[in-house]
């Protein structure tokens, strides 16, 4: 058990390109942290400098206490879980998992107890004995994580491990690994660039991109206030539809605050006849419908405009904007409707947006 | 996993095969069959009537005490080749699957020797080594060393073992090469993780999934040994001094050529023949089994 602090980090590769620009927080003691963003904004390398698999350029990685830079990843006392699970071929799902515990000398009959008991939880008792190509792709994800129990280590690294599974199993493994920090209390650092498996895995959630850290905080108060526009369109799924305002009807919302972009997202919309009193109105076109079950989301227009707000990920279409409706009835495909959300759905942010507006 | 081609044709197939059937029939079974039947009959000094002998070429062969230090040295000759040009080669392996900025260039410097024909890296290496004209003889000389490999059977063996070594190092070099950069990089990241120090990743996890390259190599590298070092034990000693660099393929050439007594060397290759075609059937048989896909 310990914490994890991360002082000032920057990582520069030798061809002279910046991973990392300056990323510092903490990890308290038992937490589950998240590193979520697209490709390449560096979640990865800063895992694997908390591994000690990529040299740290400047700043300080300190696991419990200790300032770990030059620390070799087997004395860190971490167990890493990587995105191809890197199973030893050759070995037995046994000796994979012993292989940790043997070069560490451990007593025979104690690195008995511990496989076993880890293959219990995990459900490999029966595996045991199998190579890992004779196993299913969840059997090796699960290999992988009994290897990372087994050491007992102070902290838990995922390097997005769910993310050669098919769909139903990845959400499966998502409950099964918050379970099991949940009941071992390890330090948990997991990279991701599933935003539905950050929210729901994260008890710290990290959005990362282009080597900085863009918004840090609990999921709910990241989904609730994002402080960017990029973190807005990020994390949730469809993605907030932003605005950028002109001179209209709209632009009062934001009369005397200086933002230049409105937020709302496709869930706080409702189809009314007239805004509630302080809210905003969209006239929309629609122009795809997707069912999806229990709920319909609504692709339009908004009639007479180009309004939205390109951002990079999930981005949408200039002008598009999503609007949720629960169950199966939805307008035809043509006709004009009227989008409304409260004043207290609304998010608003600077022109270039960098930053949150709060009114 | 099982691959089969559907063919309209009938014919097809075999017209398809028949272009490697008649290089196989032609340069190998022909000739084989023809050692075999050569090995029954006895030519007159002349070669001009030979008479069917049965297996009296082979009575002889095996009542020759030289036969039997033919096969002691190729023994020698042959484990020393087969375990240093692995060995080394793998180490240079390593060493370049660390440093991959500059892999290309050595691989290039590697892969040179390869394309050196045997008796002419023979030559190389006798004129660096031989006792009056070597450049290298000299100063072993200078410093006091005894070095004579044409007087010393000893030393000429430790001077074919070098060049035949030399020449096979590059191959192995660039099958070890690409054995190891087809390990994920992973694997050896989770193993350093999981406390094993870069001797112990070597030996528990690096070498066992190189085994199949291991393999494949160990049984070209024999093959080679018992046959492609004629030209360079002919370039160098050959044969000498007193027999003691006469390798079996080696003897099937000094008796059936310059000794003229063709039924002998032609029953001399065909135990070599069964000999390599046991060893690498050996090989498959219990080798392989060891070996981790």
């Amino acid at each position: 058990m310990a914490s994890v602090t991360l002082r000032d980090i920057r990582k520069t590769y030798p061809g002279g390109f910046d991973a990392i620009k300056g990323i510092g927080f903490d990890i308290p003691d038992g937490q589950f942290c998240v590193l979520v963003g697209p490709s390449g904004c560096g979640k990865s390398t800063l895992l694997r400098m908390v591994a000690g698999l990529e040299t740290v350029t400047s700043g300080e990685v300190d696991i419990g206490g200790r300032v770990v830079n030059h620390v070799e990843p087997a004395d860190r006392d971490i167990a890493m879980v990587f995105q191809n699970y890197a199973l030893y071929p050759h070995m037995t799902v046994y000796n994979n998992m012993a292989y940790g515990l043997r070069n560490r000398g451990m007593p025979k009959d104690e690195i008995d107890s511990r496989v076993r008991e880890a293959a219990k939880t995990l459900e490999l008792a029966t595996m045991l004995d199998r190579k890992p190509r004779q196993l299913s792709g969840g059997q090796r994800q699960r290999v992988a994580m009994g290897r990372a129990i087994v050491r007992q280590p102070k902290v838990f690294l995922f390097d997005e491990p769910l993310s050669n599974l098919d769909a139903k199993l990845r959400v499966a493994m998502r409950v099964e690994i918050r379970k099991l920090q949940r009941r071992l209390k390890t330090t948990s650092i997991y990279v991701t660039h599933d935003q539905l498996e950050a929210m729901t895995l994260a008890d710290i959630l990290v959005v990362m991109n282009g080597g900085v850290v863009e918004q840090i905080g609990s999921p709910l108060d990241i989904y609730g206030k994002p402080r960017t526009t990029f973190v807005a369109s990020f994390i949730g799924a469809p993605p907030m539809n932003l605005i950028r305002l002109r001179d209209d009807a709209l632009s009062a919302i934001a009369a005397g605050t200086g933002a230049g972009i409105l937020g709302v997202r496709p869930e706080d919309l409702v189809l009314a006849d007239a805004a509630p009193e302080g809210g905003i109105a969209l006239d929309l076109t629609v122009e795809t419908i997707e069912r999806v079950g229990a709920e319909t989301y609504l692709y339009g227009s908004r009639t007479g405009r180009e309004a939205t707000v390109s951002s990079t990920p999930g981005e949408l279409p200039e002008g598009e904007m999503i609007v949720r409706i629960p169950g199966l009835e939805a307008p035809t495909i043509g006709t004009q409707i009227r989008a409304v959300a409260p004043r207290d759905k609304l998010h608003l942010f600077s022109a270039d947006g960098r930053t949150r507006i709060e009114s | 996993m099982e691959k089969s081609a559907i063919f309209g044709n009938k014919a097809l197939p075999y017209a398809l095969l028949v272009p490697q059937l008649v290089i196989t029939l032609v340069f190998f079974y022909w000739p084989a069959s023809q050692a075999v039947w050569q090995s029954f009959l006895r030519e007159d000094a002349f070669g001009l009537n030979s008479e069917f002998v049965g297996l009296e070429n082979y009575q002889a062969l095996f009542a020759q005490p030289e036969y039997y230090k033919s096969m002691l040295t190729t023994l020698v000759f042959s484990s020393l080749v087969a375990a240093l040009s692995l060995s080394i080669a793998l180490l240079f392996a390593t060493q370049a699957d660390k440093n991959i900025k500059a892999a290309p260039v050595f691989k290039v410097m590697m892969i040179w020797p390869y394309a050196v024909a045997p008796a002419v890296a023979g030559v190389l290496w006798l004129f660096m080594f031989h006792p009056t004209l070597g450049t290298l003889a000299r100063p072993m000389r200078v410093m006091g060393m005894n070095w004579n490999p044409l007087l010393n059977g000893n030393h000429a063996m430790a001077l074919i073992v070098m060049a035949a070594v030399w020449k096979q190092i590059a191959y192995n070099f660039l099958f070890f090469l690409a054995g190891l950069q087809s390990i994920p990089r992973s694997v050896l990241e989770a193993g350093a993780i999981d406390g094993a120090g870069p001797l112990r990743r070597f030996w528990t996890i690096t070498f066992p999934l190189l085994s199949p390259t291991t393999f494949f190599l160990l049984v070209v590298n024999v093959v080679y040994v018992f046959f492609d070092t004629f030209g360079i034990i002919d370039a160098v000693t050959g044969g000498g001094p007193a027999g003691s660099t006469t390798t079996m393929v080696y003897k099937v050439y000094a008796d059936g050529r310059l000794g003229g007594d063709l039924g002998g060397s032609a029953a001399q290759s065909v135990v070599l023949m069964v000999i390599v075609i046991a060893l690498t059937a050996i090989q498959f048989r219990y080798v392989e089994r060891k070996v981790q896909y």
